[in-house]
């Protein structure tokens, strides 16, 4: 690993090793390399510090205008009204106005039409584009990658350097080709695909990797499932993940508004084609997979690395690597879920459909899809959070919101809501969630006893109406359910 | 030992003072600080909070709790420390609690990273060394320990000299005193611009 070992990344020819030198700015005398950084989001959680840090030391920004902001985890679901009934969270999104106003960077607020989750937001106006570097003071910022971005999640100190400095001290990683062959079927997305990977890599095994997602799965994805699938390549160790961009890419980015038009459009387009590895790229590591055989996959313990087929049980200790068994006991305790128990049929509380990760408009669809014409089970408290205003449009104007409230389903504004609960949406005490977000911690959706099942968003779905985890395969959905359906 | 209340500042060559215990791999920053207090504009109040809610599960018994564990400063724990979220919250609660090096067998990457900018060096070790050490200092409450970065080696109650590493450019970032970067980032400061220049994207992709 880098931080431990020192040896070099031996890749060659990625799109990677090209981004990465065409940012590079200086090698610092400590031995790390500054970087340029193309774009930096910024949110209410983790800049505040950096600012009075930028104070304290007498620093402007560099670059306000490569600098976006918005506002997404504290604020709440249901009453967005200002000032916001918690006193912390109305703090916290006034000293980002306060901030944004005094440094001259565009916020894009509640009712501005452009609110929402920064990895929902930077996608849908064309801000994440192939072959830029982006900052994020936020883990999941890994989701910009399937623009075939290089993009990384980065703490408060290192906000600080790129507001002051646009650029970050930074250490080369090594590649990892994640290589998936064939088709998914059907009922199968690239939620399930990213939790088969992490399960079969480990939470840990990607550290000090970038994931490169590549091979005929990969290419027929839709630049949402790309950004689901790479979101989640943090919760497997990597800091980030991308996908090389293709006419998939550009499609989606022509004509958003961020994006480049016009004489520069083809241009843009030559020199994207141009960023992405080559056929000879030499990569540090690789692991093949075979899509057809990736079923439905849940989690059922208190890492996103421990993940079953839907079909599976939980594992007894036995079958564990011993190394895996400490937390796999830990986990049993905790979800109060024996060995040998199937994962199908386990009763749930709370159905989340929302978060970076699965809350855009085919996320929406592919959950409708299964809740037309259903009703949420007895005793189960279900909800649908959009990932951004623009999302929340978009899926009303199809109708998606009179199908989820028909089924009982609760249809909120825009946010991060329970995926890490800083707003009012959490779980009591030791209800367990279905839930279409990205970590299954211990604590993570609002109660420090509260569990926490990670599926894609058909499957929670799925869980909603029969109040058990549940094979969306078995309901008869005959629409696909992973990509752009009309409902 | 170091005041909890005097944070790292220039040259690290080592730390001293007494190890906490903390076992458990995957140990994730949503756990070393849980999100509902990173509600806050400052970093100031972190300290007190840090395991929360394991805290308040083990009902005082918690390492962090243990009466025995008041004044450490290096904090001892195992596999893929601080996985999870980028929260810089998670090294500042720890170094607000009075934290000043982490020792393990290994880190998440970006957990690490923000450790480094606060001039907190995580080492790591193999399973079998961290487990010895992490007994050693169980058996031996209070003793005091030492982590030499010019040497790269802990001591401690068990008066031997262990092994440990980390990467080259962290070390001699935290020796030299560099660790916080924002000064040499600026001093590049043409650099950037040329970069800028150069980038097709920032240019009209001419």
């Amino acid at each position: 690993m880098w931080n431990v070992l020192n040896d070099d990344p031996l890749s060659s020819g990625t799109l990677y090793d090209k981004v990465w030198d065409l940012h590079r700015v200086a090698e610092l005398p400590g031995g790390s390399t500054q970087l340029f950084i193309g774009l930096h989001l910024i949110h209410e959680v983790t800049s505040p510090q950096a600012f009075s840090a930028l104070r304290d030391k007498g620093l402007g920004v560099r670059c306000p205008e490569r600098t976006i902001a918005t506002v997404d985890h504290i604020v709440p679901t249901t009453n967005q009204q200002r000032p916001f009934e918690d006193p912390l969270a109305e703090e916290m999104l006034s000293t980002l106005e306060r901030n944004c106003a005094e440094y001259g960077i565009k916020l894009n607020g509640i009712g501005s039409g452009r609110q929402g989750i920064v990895h929902v937001i930077a996608p849908e106006l064309g801000l994440s584009q192939p072959g830029i570097t982006v900052a994020c003071g936020d883990s999941h910022t890994c989701t910009h990658g399937a623009f075939g971005a290089i993009a990384f999640g980065i703490g408060t100190s290192q906000v600080r350097d790129v507001l002051a400095s646009q650029s970050l001290a930074m250490n080369k990683l090594k590649v990892r080709r994640i290589q998936v062959n064939g088709q998914l079927s059907e009922g199968v997305s690239a939620k399930d695909l990213i939790l088969h990977v992490i399960r079969t890599l480990g939470v840990k095994g990607g550290v000090g990797f970038v994931y490169e997602f590549a091979g005929s799965a990969i290419e027929t994805l839709s630049m949402e499932e790309r950004m689901t699938l790479c979101n989640m390549a943090i919760e497997g160790g990597a800091r980030c993940g991308y996908v090389n961009p293709d006419q998939v890419t550009f499609d989606y980015i022509k004509g958003r508004p961020y994006a480049p038009s016009g004489d520069s459009w083809e241009r843009a387009v030559a020199w994207w084609r141009s960023i992405a590895s080559e056929k000879d790229a030499v990569v540090d590591d690789e692991v093949v997979f075979d899509a057809p055989s990736i079923p439905p996959t849940v989690t059922w313990g208190i890492t996103p690395g421990q993940g079953l087929g839907i079909d599976e049980c939980v594992p007894t200790l036995d079958a564990l690597e011993p190394a895996e068994r400490p937390i796999a006991e830990e986990a049993y305790r905790y979800m109060a879920l024996e060995p040998g128990t199937a994962i199908a049929g386990v009763p749930v509380d709370v159905c989340f459909i929302g978060s970076c990760t699965n809350g855009r408009l085919s996320d929406l669809r592919a959950a409708a899809a299964v809740a037309r014409g259903r009703q949420v089970a007895d005793g189960i408290k279900a909800f649908v959070v959009p990932g951004s205003e623009q999302v929340a449009q978009a899926a009303e104007a199809e109708g998606l919101d009179v199908i989820f409230r028909a089924a009982g389903f609760e249809w909120r504004e825009p946010g991060c809501s329970m995926c890490l609960a800083m707003n009012p949406d959490r779980l009591d005490g030791r209800q367990i969630s279905a839930s279409s977000s990205n970590r299954n911690f211990k604590g993570r959706q609002g109660s420090a006893s509260g569990r926490t099942l990670l599926m894609s968003p058909a499957m929670v779905a799925a869980a909603a109406v029969t109040g058990t985890v549940t094979d969306v395969r078995t309901l008869g959905i005959s629409a696909p359910m992973s990509n752009g359906i009309a409902v | 030992m170091s005041s909890p209340d005097v944070f790292p500042s220039g040259p690290i060559q080592s730390v001293s003072g007494s190890a906490l215990v903390l076992r458990g791999d995957d140990i994730d920053t949503d756990r070393i600080i849980p999100a509902r207090f990173l509600k806050c504009v400052s970093f100031d109040a972190l300290g007190d909070q840090v395991f929360a809610d394991d805290r308040t599960e083990l009902a005082g018994d918690h390492p962090f709790d243990r009466s025995e564990n008041q004044a450490a400063s290096i904090l001892i724990v195992n596999d893929n420390f601080g996985c999870g979220s980028s929260r810089e919250h998670a090294p500042q609660a720890l170094m607000r609690w009075g934290i000043r090096a982490v020792i393990g067998e290994s880190f998440a990457e970006i957990f690490f990273g923000n450790c480094l900018a606060l001039g907190i060096p995580c080492a790591a070790a193999d399973h079998e060394l961290i487990s010895s050490v992490q007994d050693a200092a169980l058996s031996s409450p209070g003793g005091i320990w030492t982590l030499d970065l010019n040497t790269l080696s802990l001591t401690g109650s068990d008066h031997q000299a262990h092994s440990l590493m980390i990467a080259q450019g962290p070390r001699d970032m935290l020796l030299s005193g560099r660790w916080d970067a924002t000064s040499e980032l600026l001093a590049a400061g043409s650099q950037v611009d040329q970069t800028h220049a150069s980038l097709p994207y920032l240019n009209g992709f001419r």
